[in-house]
């Protein structure tokens, strides 16, 4: 499963970082959401792959007995969420406010400032 | 009271004036007040905290009081002190010159409340001692900083923020990469503790692998060769207040983290990362000096000149000897307070001389000579002329430089130096000694301009200051840089309960 997961996340990564290299405004966007998303499923792996082991400490323990899956790595990814929503929707409303104010969503005619 | 809530201020002052200040949006004047208020409040703070960390050494505020390496924990060590403190003086004199510079428009929407969640966000992420929390800091600071370069959206802010938003959430990106590669390896996130389980990791190269990510993603945000290309693009567009901000304190975030990381947890093998630090310093240092040899334009030739000092930041870190780290927080001290000073100059010219391109101006010195004295003392101190701080700061790193027998790292930096100098002789010339040009540009009606000699001038005596009494801020820089050298009394003060 964690070899699955591997992969999909490199797909993931490469398909952002080739998103963003083209030159529409809106791939750019794509490319910068499934970026995040890529990021956020990397941490979700690293911290291992549990199923149906919550980190709950059973009745009269003091800690946990056995493996249990980290709560900690999925406290980081909603965080991780949360901020990546806010910055990307800042970014869907400065993208279409370039388009209003330049009229194009070609990357490449937006040399003005180099 | 228990004095480790002092390490908090810096962070909640900012906060709660933001938010006072969100409250007060329709209401100028008790904006700009709570603006200068809430930025002194902050520098009383910062220099408390200096004081206390120089005396008491490094101090650790447990947040929620949960006990580290669980909960987050606040350090303040004298590097992240001496940060804390540049920022709030930045801060201050940013406040001040906005009074009469920043216009309604822009206040009403909003231009004090993000100044001062920007300014929370700078001082996060110098105090953090936790990694996850410095990406939440950096994104704190980094939404603030969106905000406030579009503010005015005209099309050259638009393609400057297209490049800006990009290249650093690309940069987010790869931190937060780095963080669960290196949670995946350590299962920590507090610093200290990362420090101490990154000693006991087998493969040393998985290590260096999250090693050269974590580089990646602070050399965007500070403006390293190679991918410095969003700064010159975006610095030049927002209102002069802003890029004043920027230049001083943002990059120089990257800065911080990048002394952070390659003194505390990633100095297994200095041969190989410190060697690469000291390339891209040295490509830094020339790719922007040279890009500001191009340039005509007033802003444009400081945001070129900021990658080239990152370079030298870059040298003291790259070097990794007591002397050159004692240079690069030297340089630091030195360079926030002239850079963000250039940058009030630039906006005093622009108000004075009607543009900021070099073609336009002229005659400023026979108009304005204590703008031009203004002008001069930041801008030789850039250069390194004796005897302003620029200079001593210089002469520690190439000294460092010397004795580590990096020949090459400083020929550049002293060809460098040389190239700085031309630059500013190059607006001097243009700007302050030809005669103005013919037809004479239209300059706004006269007005009062206290508030922007007062900061000017202010920034300009540290300057000064800093050049004349460099022996103690020679002692202040070798302390910071012996706690960066020993990381394990910053491990001890976090892990051991020490308060």
């Amino acid at each position: 499963m964690t070899t699955l997961m591997a992969i999909l996340i490199g797909c993931l990564y490469a398909a952002a970082i080739y998103m963003m290299l083209r030159r529409s405004m809106v791939k750019l966007l794509i490319g910068l959401i499934l970026l995040s998303n890529a990021a956020n499923l990397l941490i979700f792996t690293v911290a291992g792959l549990e199923r149906g082991v919550p980190p709950l400490i059973a009745k009269g323990a003091e800690t946990v007995v056995g493996g249990s899956a980290d709560p900690l790595a999925q406290a980081l990814i909603l965080t991780a969420i949360v901020i990546g929503f806010g910055v990307l929707a800042f970014a869907v409303v400065l993208l279409h406010r370039a388009y209003e104010v330049i009229r194009t969503d070609d990357m490449n005619e937006m040399k003005g400032t180099d | 009271m228990d004095m480790s809530v002092l390490i908090a201020l810096p962070v909640i002052i900012p906060l709660i004036i933001g938010a006072l200040s969100l409250v007060a949006l329709n209401n100028h004047g008790v904006q700009r007040i709570l603006g200068v208020l809430g930025t002194a409040a902050v520098l009383v703070a910062a220099i408390v905290l200096i004081w206390q960390t120089w005396l008491n050494g490094i101090k650790v505020l447990e947040v929620g009081s949960w006990p580290a390496p669980f909960g987050i924990v606040l350090v303040s060590d004298l590097l992240g002190a001496i940060m804390v403190l540049l920022a709030a003086i930045t801060g201050f004199a940013t406040a001040v010159y906005s009074l009469k510079t920043v216009r309604k428009r822009f206040e009403r929407f909003g231009y004090y409340p993000l100044l001062h969640l920007l300014l929370a966000g700078v001082n996060g992420a110098f105090l953090t001692g936790d990694i996850f929390n410095l990406y939440v800091w950096f994104e704190v600071l980094l939404v603030a900083s969106f905000a406030l370069l579009i503010q005015g959206g005209e099309r050259a802010q638009m393609e400057g923020a297209i490049k800006y938003v990009t290249l650093n959430l690309l940069s987010s990106a790869l931190f937060l990469t780095a963080i669960g590669l290196l949670y995946g390896l350590v299962g920590s996130l507090n610093m200290a503790d990362i420090a101490v389980r990154l000693q006991q990791v087998e493969d040393p190269k998985m290590v260096t692998l999250v090693a050269m990510l974590f580089l990646i993603a602070f050399s965007i945000k500070a403006a390293a060769f190679p991918l410095f290309f969003w700064l010159p693009a975006s610095y030049h567009t927002p209102q002069v207040a802003v890029s004043a901000v920027f230049a001083g304190l943002l990059t120089k975030v990257g800065v911080y983290a990048l002394y952070r990381v390659f003194t505390l947890m990633f100095t297994g093998e200095v041969d190989f990362t410190h060697q690469i630090l000291l390339w891209m310093a040295v490509f830094t240092m020339l790719t922007g000096v040279l890009g500001a040899a191009s340039q005509y334009e007033v802003r444009r030739i400081l945001s070129f000149h900021i990658i080239s000092q990152i370079g030298y930041m870059m040298l003291g870190l790259a070097l990794f000897t007591p002397l050159a780290l004692i240079g690069g927080v030297f340089y630091i001290m030195h360079h926030i307070i002239v850079k963000a000073n250039l940058f009030f100059v630039a906006g005093m010219m622009y108000r004075l001389g009607g543009s900021f391109e070099l073609k336009q101006l002229g005659g400023l010195y026979k108009k304005h000579p204590g703008l031009a004295l203004l002008f001069m003392i930041p801008a030789f101190s850039l250069a390194g002329v004796p005897p302003l701080s620029g200079f001593f700061a210089k002469f520690i790193l190439i000294k460092a430089g010397v004795e580590a027998q990096a020949w090459w790292a400083v020929a550049i930096a002293l060809f460098v130096g040389l190239f700085t100098l031309f630059s500013m002789i190059k607006i001097w010339n243009e700007a302050f000694w030809k005669k103005a040009p013919e037809p004479a540009i239209e300059v706004p009606a006269p007005y009062r301009n206290t508030a922007l000699y007062w900061t000017t001038g202010l920034l300009a005596a540290m300057t000064v200051a800093i050049g004349i009494f460099a022996q103690p801020i020679y002692v202040l820089a070798e302390t910071a840089a012996q706690q960066l050298l020993e990381p394990q009394r910053y491990i001890e003060a976090v892990l051991g309960g020490a308060k």
